[in-house]
């Protein structure tokens, strides 16, 4: 059986997104759990990553939906229909992935054809729309070389033109930037964003990189062990993280020690409620991020504190100070002020709720 | 450790040394085609395997030969519609099944051709019940002993191309799998896979132990029969045999070659 062809003829044209619901799914490699019963509803035409460390379960997710994986347990449905047991062939979906995948034989417009070809576009069409898409990724002019005469962000573009031009339902991309290096990566991942938000395609995105989930996601799951362990959007994730791990994994936290009692973490005389599920009273690790940590002067009131070392990063200014009992933590400030490693300080904390994790005795 | 590599005087040396051991009994051979036995050198010997007048003369010679390239192309055939299907699905489906599928191929290098037909004698009784005594049978026989050749050939092409995300990107683009093999993986297989057809070629053509055991005519075991009557002759078409296995390897050099240049 072959795709139907895709309904807008233009690349350009906005598509309505689709639903697409993880139900449920299970997926085993010879006895290890990759994925552990994945719960995941993605919105018409909204942006989810899926973030996590390695070996997670967030590939084999993302695999799973595309259909290069199946499923042991659950159902995976688009719009409501169970594609679970549908070839990848037949789910119409577009994908971009981590490696290289341009076909070598091919120019880059027979690529980007290719999708359409297999739809049995028209020739006239498929050239036109395989134009239209390549201007659209901003390589209209590179549609007659090949793809080792491309740079690597310049070949995630034509492939990104590629899973676009059919107008799939379903937007993945498995990493598709971590081959890149950084000033290239930032610049395909807001292009990709807007390319996103300009057609409304509904897409899931995998990466390892924090930051690059939070800059583009409009919500981040985060996966651990193959569980989703929290999903919200990146300002919920960043600012009230429901476990521990979030807290670690999703932007920089500072490990304090402290106890537990009654819903609250006292911590170097400071007091911190305590976000997401409830833990025994007793001895924790509360993490508390950087911004939350003021730093003054030595003569200022604090906790007395010597500079380890102060990084300068752009817009602001990241300072490791060493407390007295050892403990380090990491300091955000104006970049105006230029603490210099020996110097003596003081450090306050905010008082924001923090997670916290029981600390191992 | 620091890797000695010898000087390109001393490469000259050994390539000139190789050379002459190599070329020593081709010139000899080429010597002996144009000798007369009384003395002198004379082109007849050539000239008078192409003269349509003796044709009547070498019509068995020249039915060996088509019998060889017969069986040089149904062992090609052999190879690309049962080993190359067999080892993308294995690269693709069942890698684990890969140093499996290594092994088996690999076997025939190590078993000598006279133990082969020991075990392949019986197997031909049958074959010859099913599907009679044609020489093209014995190519069966054949697609095992080029198994070791074809099979390094094409899994040299299979590592270096990403067989894997090729296939996968084509899946998701809506190709089925039909479409995968023969419109993006053969294409990007293609030096592999002619590489190890003119390997199965040359093999075939030079093979003789097997056909002659079997009892089958072809250009070896017609060249050892007329060499017998007419030296020169076989001589001659061991010569043309000879460059015709040159020209093959010559291509698949050059194919290695467009390939490193392509990549580059």
């Amino acid at each position: 059986m072959t795709l139907a062809p895709p309904i807008a003829s233009s690349v350009l044209a906005p598509v309505p997104g689709a639903t697409v619901d993880l139900v449920g799914v299970v997926k085993d490699y010879s006895g290890t759990r990759a994925l552990d019963g994945i719960d995941l509803r993605i919105r018409p035409g909204e942006f989810v990553a899926l973030l996590g460390p390695s070996g997670c379960g967030k590939t084999t997710a993302l695999r799973a939906l595309s259909g290069l994986e199946r499923i042991d347990e659950g159902s995976i449905l688009i719009d409501g229909d169970d594609v679970a047991a549908l070839p990848t062939n037949r789910r119409d979906l577009g994908m971009v992935f981590q490696s290289y995948s341009l076909f070598p034989h091919m120019t880059v417009l027979e690529n980007v054809e290719f999708g359409l070809r297999m739809r049995r576009v028209a020739a006239g069409e498929r050239r036109e729309r395989a134009g239209e898409a390549l201007e659209l990724v901003g390589l209209g002019d590179r549609g007659a070389r090949f793809a080792h005469q491309l740079s690597g962000g310049q070949q995630q573009r034509v492939a990104l033109a590629r899973a676009l031009v059919t107008r799939p339902r379903v937007l993945l991309l498995d990493e598709p930037l971590s081959a890149l290096d950084a000033k290239v990566r930032v610049g395909l991942r807001e292009q990709i964003r807007r390319i996103q938000t300009e057609l409304g395609i509904t897409t899931l995105f995998v990466t390892h990189d924090q930051e690059e989930a939070l800059a583009v996601a409009d919500r981040v799951a985060v996966m651990r062990a193959g569980r989703i362990e929290q999903i919200g959007t990146p300002e919920e994730l960043y600012t009230t993280p429901s476990s521990a791990f979030v807290a670690d994994f999703v932007g920089l936290s500072n490990r304090i020690p402290g106890v537990l009692a009654a819903g609250n973490v006292t911590a170097y005389g400071a007091t911190f409620a305590l976000l997401g599920d409830p833990l025994p009273d007793g001895p924790v690790l509360a993490y508390v991020r950087p911004e939350d940590v003021l730093l003054g002067s030595a003569r200022s009131k604090g906790l007395a504190a010597t500079v380890v070392a102060s990084s300068f990063l752009g817009s602001l200014r990241r300072t490791a100070v060493r407390l007295d009992d050892g403990t380090l933590i990491s300091v955000q400030h104006e970049v105006a002020v230029q603490p210099q490693p020996g110097d003596a300080v003081r450090v306050t904390f905010r008082g924001r709720p923090v997670s916290a994790s029981a600390a191992d005795l | 450790m620091d890797v000695v590599t010898p000087s390109p005087v001393t490469r000259w040396i050994i390539l000139g040394l190789v050379g002459i051991l190599f070329s020593v009994p081709i010139i000899a051979m080429i010597n002996f085609s144009f000798s007369v036995p009384t003395g002198g050198y004379t082109v007849d010997h050539w000239t008078a395997l192409f003269n349509p007048d003796n044709a009547r003369t070498y019509r068995q010679l020249f039915q060996s030969i088509g019998n060889s390239f017969l069986l040089a192309a149904v062992t090609v055939a052999i190879v690309l519609l049962i080993l190359l299907p067999a080892m993308v699905l294995v690269h693709l489906q069942f890698p684990r099944l890969k140093r499996v599928l290594e092994f088996i191929c690999i076997i025939p290098i190590t078993v000598p051709a006279i133990v082969l037909v020991v075990g392949l004698a019986p197997v031909y009784s049958v074959v010859v019940k099913v599907l009679g005594g044609n020489v093209w049978t014995l190519a069966f026989a054949y697609g095992i002993t080029v198994l070791p050749y074809a099979y390094r050939a094409i899994q040299a092409n299979l590592d270096a191309v990403p067989v894997v995300t090729l296939s996968e990107a084509a899946r998701t683009l809506g190709a089925n799998w039909l479409t995968v093999l023969g419109r993006v993986l053969l294409p990007n297989l293609r030096r592999g896979v002619l590489a190890a057809a003119f390997i199965s070629v040359a093999v075939v053509l030079g093979e003789f132990t097997i056909a002659s055991l079997l009892n089958r005519r072809n250009l070896q075991t017609a060249l050892l029969q007329i060499g017998q009557s007419d030296p020169w002759v076989a001589v001659i078409l061991a010569l043309l045999s000879l460059a015709f296995a040159f020209v093959l390897l010559l291509l698949i050099g050059r194919l290695g070659s467009v390939g490193r240049k392509q990549t580059s």
